[in-house]
């Protein structure tokens, strides 16, 4: 088969998810025709970039076509390389099951105003992330970004009759800008170094690759979520429809991954401190992270910044790879690239999971807020179970598919101290190690919190004593998600082939066999024995049990426990967010207790993100004041204008002059 | 090879006996007789015959809970010397798996108690799963100092090759390591300073207090797999001070033997003369456990041949 056809297959397949919520826009009659008609739409495309990405891995080669086009620079080229696959699965897969669960969950009868421009926009954002993966030309890649963030903008703001929603829409909004900003300042550097718009490795070796790379992971982190650059991923992703966030942080927030790699790929020569850089980031972003997810009661706010933590954990790897491209180290590459690239997948299949399991939580719940659910698992076992694999398989615990990538970035970080170059210097990095493993034991904390408020115990409001499983159309997805979790945590030696091919995309002339070195096997051999094992001693307890008689719970000798009674979310965090409480800078309301009868009184503690609330919106209140000063300038004459705009010519001729004499 | 299937039934059927000598300890401290050594293995045993009572409340997870805890802890004890002997199980980077297996037995025993609803078991479980993030920053960084010093990334190999490296300053960093882990077996098995196994405060507890509500073989088999617990940490601790020992290869299973009772000895006499630490209190002892590691660190990072 010819190379194009492969890309061809894609290219439809993009086509298909983009235009797939255009029915729903047409004046048809029969909302739930048009419904069905998108999903439909989004499958197809899928299977058929599904199919192009099957042929291309077959027949193993890279297929690139490039045409001109009538844009004043740049080309239409588009090419699909290990790196590109790797990135286009995950919308493949993430984009048709969220649009099937958008069926139950955002249906045309619930949503009559919003349900056709999400399904329009959700589509729209599944071609262009489609698109931004395998373009391979600047301002092509530009062009499908803008279209991907703009996209995204839509969708978090579907229930714009909110405040807070706008809020968020708008934060994401100057957010996103300002990556597009850096991105347009990197490749117009680009452009001016290399003499292209073209994303193929740098053909020399001077340049302003430093200033590049800074610019780049400006932008890229800043979509990424990457701390200290986070700040609007919260809001965003906790106000969006859950199965919009579900996409956005499975798959959106990994666009910033993805250009981050391309561009180290195709940089020359990295110094050893850009890798240095993002391994910092990435271990920072990882324990705070996780340490202000800790800290928050709304179910999704607290997921999103789950995400945050496991962008650390995917830049830790990656700064790894970039370490081992400087210090000629290729274990390095193999295992901090493969592991970072593997948690792209495994994030996007577990997030994925949870977002929707929040999502139905919130269907039947009509709320948020953790501290007001309980008990969900008698009420909704299938969704219960399905959360609690998502909850394990995040914190990273075997048999699960998030132990195998963090595995790998582990055994990338441990081969720093076998290293024979000079000692001290190398050996830094396994220092990053020990907060990995405080971040995994923070995730854990974390996710029995969330599993135990939000399933466990009595259910603290009657909206939860009357809740109800969620339709087919919702709960099939979690399966198919799960399943993925469990298929890449016992099987992981299926999947590393991919990374192999990923490998020799980013860093030609690393040899991929380096990854056999990692114990795969073993892996699924114990995973498989701990499965046995706890299910033999599951089901031999369940036997004893059976006939067990009833009684309440034993309450040390209360009589009349009650479900407010139970550790709440805030309960459960308080001594860990005590614990950091440098960094997250609790408010803390407490009411003075004055006299033997005080009064009635109310106690409540905050945790706002302390980078937004103390960096970026001060900083934006000072340049609303310093821009004042400059308020002289905007006269509203339109001959003043002219004037600037004479002098500014002027000005620009004199220099043009000045320096071509 | 025999020596090697020998394992896990000195594993499983000798871990109960370790506590025993514990209790024994303290008891002998504060001038009692005590209870029999092998009063564990008559605890689980009449445990196992009695019946369960449930709560009302609890779901499949409260059983699924001892179930997990125990699997998990079993084999995560595959993953341990026993004496010069090396584990069943091995392969590079199997300590990971290790800390990660023992990591989802906290998940499923902590989220057990939760399914109780019960107020005491939901402060048992923040305890422990608050605890355990610090407990995991002191054996990281003691599984880097082992993996430097012996060069390996196989857990058995690093404890027993980890003193006959050719840092200079190994020994010493081994003891700094024995130390940091001992203070890890203390917080991971709930003993003084950081939990009371004896106090009859549900208040007060951590562990003992989120399996309240379990009893009869639910209960037996959280009692193993605490034995189980206990049996691995100490082995761990004891195999890192006999590879401190300059002993060289010239010791054997009476020495291991006595070691690990040692370590037992020793967890009893910190019980007996200590008391428990306030709560707030117990991270910044941890810390200090995952600073002496660092230390350990800094003198095997430096030293390079």
């Amino acid at each position: 088969m010819d190379e194009w056809v492969s890309l061809a297959l894609i290219l439809a397949g993009i086509a298909a998810m983009a235009l797939s919520g255009l029915p729903g826009l047409l004046p048809f009659r029969g909302a739930g025709r048009s419904e069905r008609l998108s999903a439909a739409g989004m499958i197809a495309g899928a299977a058929l970039g599904g199919a192009g990405l099957t042929a291309s891995a077959m027949a193993g080669n890279v297929p690139a076509l490039s045409w001109a086009w009538n844009l004043p620079m740049g080309r239409f080229s588009v090419a699909l390389d290990g790196l590109s696959a790797v990135f286009l699965l995950p919308t493949l897969v993430a984009a048709p099951l969220a649009s099937i669960y958008g069926l139950g969950y955002w249906s045309e009868a619930r949503h009559p105003e919003s349900a056709a421009r999400l399904r329009f926009f959700l589509g729209l954002m599944a071609g262009a992330l489609g698109m931004v993966v395998i373009a391979r030309d600047a301002v092509l890649f530009l062009i499908a970004w803008e279209v991907m963030a703009v996209a995204a903008f839509f969708l978090i703001t579907t229930e714009d009759e909110a405040p807070s929603v706008r809020e968020s829409g708008w934060l994401y909004l100057a957010a996103t800008h300002l990556a597009s900003l850096a991105l347009i300042a990197a490749f117009s550097l680009w452009n001016s170094a290399t003499g292209s718009t073209a994303l193929e490795a740098a053909p020399q070796a001077a340049g302003p690759w430093t200033a590049i790379f800074l610019l780049s992971l400006l932008g890229f982190g800043l979509k990424a979520g990457l701390m200290p650059f986070h700040v609007w991923l919260p809001g965003a992703h906790a106000n969006a429809p859950s199965h919009v966030s579900a996409l956005m942080s499975g798959v959106l927030i990994k666009m910033g991954v993805y250009g981050l790699a391309r561009m180290t790929a195709i940089l020359p020569a990295p110094p050893v401190y850009w890798g240095g850089l993002l391994l910092l980031l990435g271990t920072a972003s990882a324990v705070l992270g996780v340490a202000y997810a800790i800290a928050q009661h709304d179910l999704k706010r607290l997921l999103a910044y789950h995400s945050v933590e496991n962008i650390g954990i995917i830049f830790m790897g990656l700064g790894l790879a970039l370490m081992g491209r400087s210090a000629g180290r290729g274990d390095w590459i193999a295992f901090g690239l493969a592991g970072a690239l593997l948690h792209v997948w495994n994030h996007g299949l577990f997030k994925s999971l949870l977002f929707l399991g929040a999502g139905s939580v919130i269907h039947a719940t009509g709320t948020r807020e953790m501290d007001r659910m309980g008990g969900l698992a008698k009420s909704m076992p299938r969704t219960a179970a399905l959360f609690l694999i998502g909850a394990a398989a995040i914190c990273g615990l075997p048999p699960l598919n998030g132990f195998v990538s963090e595995f790998l970035i582990y055994l990338g970080l441990f081969q720093v101290l076998q290293s024979s170059h000079a000692a001290v210097f190398w050996a830094w990095p396994a220092f990053t190690v020990p907060f990995l493993a405080m971040t995994g034991a923070l995730a854990v904390a974390c996710f029995v919190k969330v599993y135990g408020v939000v399933f466990l115990g009595e259910p603290r409001s009657d909206a939860c004593r009357g809740a109800h499983e969620p339709p087919a159309s919702m709960t099939a997805p979690m399966i198919v998600l799960a399943a993925g979790c469990f298929l890449i945590g016992l099987l992981p030696w299926a999947v590393l082939p991919f990374m192999g091919r990923a490998i020799s995309a980013w860093a030609p002339g690393t040899d991929p066999l380096l990854l056999s070195m990692a114990p795969v096997g073993w892996i699924s051999a114990v995973g498989g024995a701990l499965i046995g094992g706890a299910a033999l001693a599951f089901l031999w307890l369940r036997r004893r049990g059976g006939s067990a008689p009833l009684a309440g719970t034993w309450d040390c000798g209360y009589a009349a426990p009650s479900p407010r009674m139970q550790y709440t979310a805030s309960s459960f965090g308080q001594f860990l967010v005590g614990q950091f409480a440098w960094a997250l800078r609790p408010r803390l309301h407490a009411p003075r207790l004055e006299g033997p009868f005080p009064t009635p009184a109310r106690f409540e503690t905050h945790v706002e993100d302390v980078a937004l609330q103390r960096g970026i919106l001060p900083a934006w209140r000072w340049s609303l004041l310093a821009f004042g000063r400059l308020r002289f300038l905007q006269q509203g004459r339109i001959q003043v204008y002219v004037l600037y705009m004479a002098v500014f010519a002027v000005a620009l001729l004199a220099v043009s002059m000045g320096l071509q004499p | 090879m025999t020596a090697r299937l020998l394992h896990p039934v000195v594993f499983l059927l000798g871990a109960p006996l370790l506590l025993g000598v514990v209790v024994k300890v303290k008891a002998l401290a504060a001038g009692r007789k005590g209870a029999p050594l092998l009063q564990f293995y008559f605890d689980i045993w009449r445990l196992l015959r009695k019946e369960m009572v449930l709560s009302r409340t609890t779901t499949w997870v409260f059983l699924a809970g001892p179930a997990a805890g125990l699997a998990s802890v079993v084999l995560a004890g595959l993953f341990i010397p026993v004496g010069r002997v090396e584990a069943p199980l091995g392969f590079t980077g199997d300590f990971i798996l290790f800390a990660y297996l023992l990591a989802l037995g906290r998940f499923f025993t902590a989220a057990a108690a939760l399914d109780t609803g019960s107020a005491f078991e939901g402060m048992g479980a923040v305890r422990e799963v608050t605890f355990a993030c610090f407990t995991e920053l002191a054996l990281f960084f003691s599984l880097i100092v082992l993996a430097r010093l012996s060069g390996s990334l196989n857990l058995s190999r690093m404890i027993l090759a980890a003193g006959s490296g050719p840092i200079p300053a190994a020994r010493v960093a081994l003891l700094l390591v024995a130390a940091s882990v001992f203070l890890v077996l203390l917080a991971e098995n709930c003993r003084i300073p950081f939990d009371d196994p004896n106090t009859h405060l549900e208040l007060t507890m951590i562990h003992e207090v989120m399996v309240l509500d379990h009893s009869g073989p639910a209960l037996g088999a959280v009692l193993y797999g605490a034995a189980l617990k206990f049996f691995v940490f100490s082995s761990l601790v004891a195999g890192l001070l006999a590879s401190a020992l300059p002993l060289g290869g010239a010791w054997g299973w009476g020495l291991y033997a006595a070691l690990l009772a040692a370590v037992a000895v020793l967890v009893g006499v910190v019980e007996s003369v200590m008391a428990r630490l306030r709560l707030v209190h117990v991270p910044r002892l941890l810390i200090g456990g995952g600073l002496l590691a660092a230390f350990a660190l800094l003198l095997a990072v430096k030293d390079m041949p």
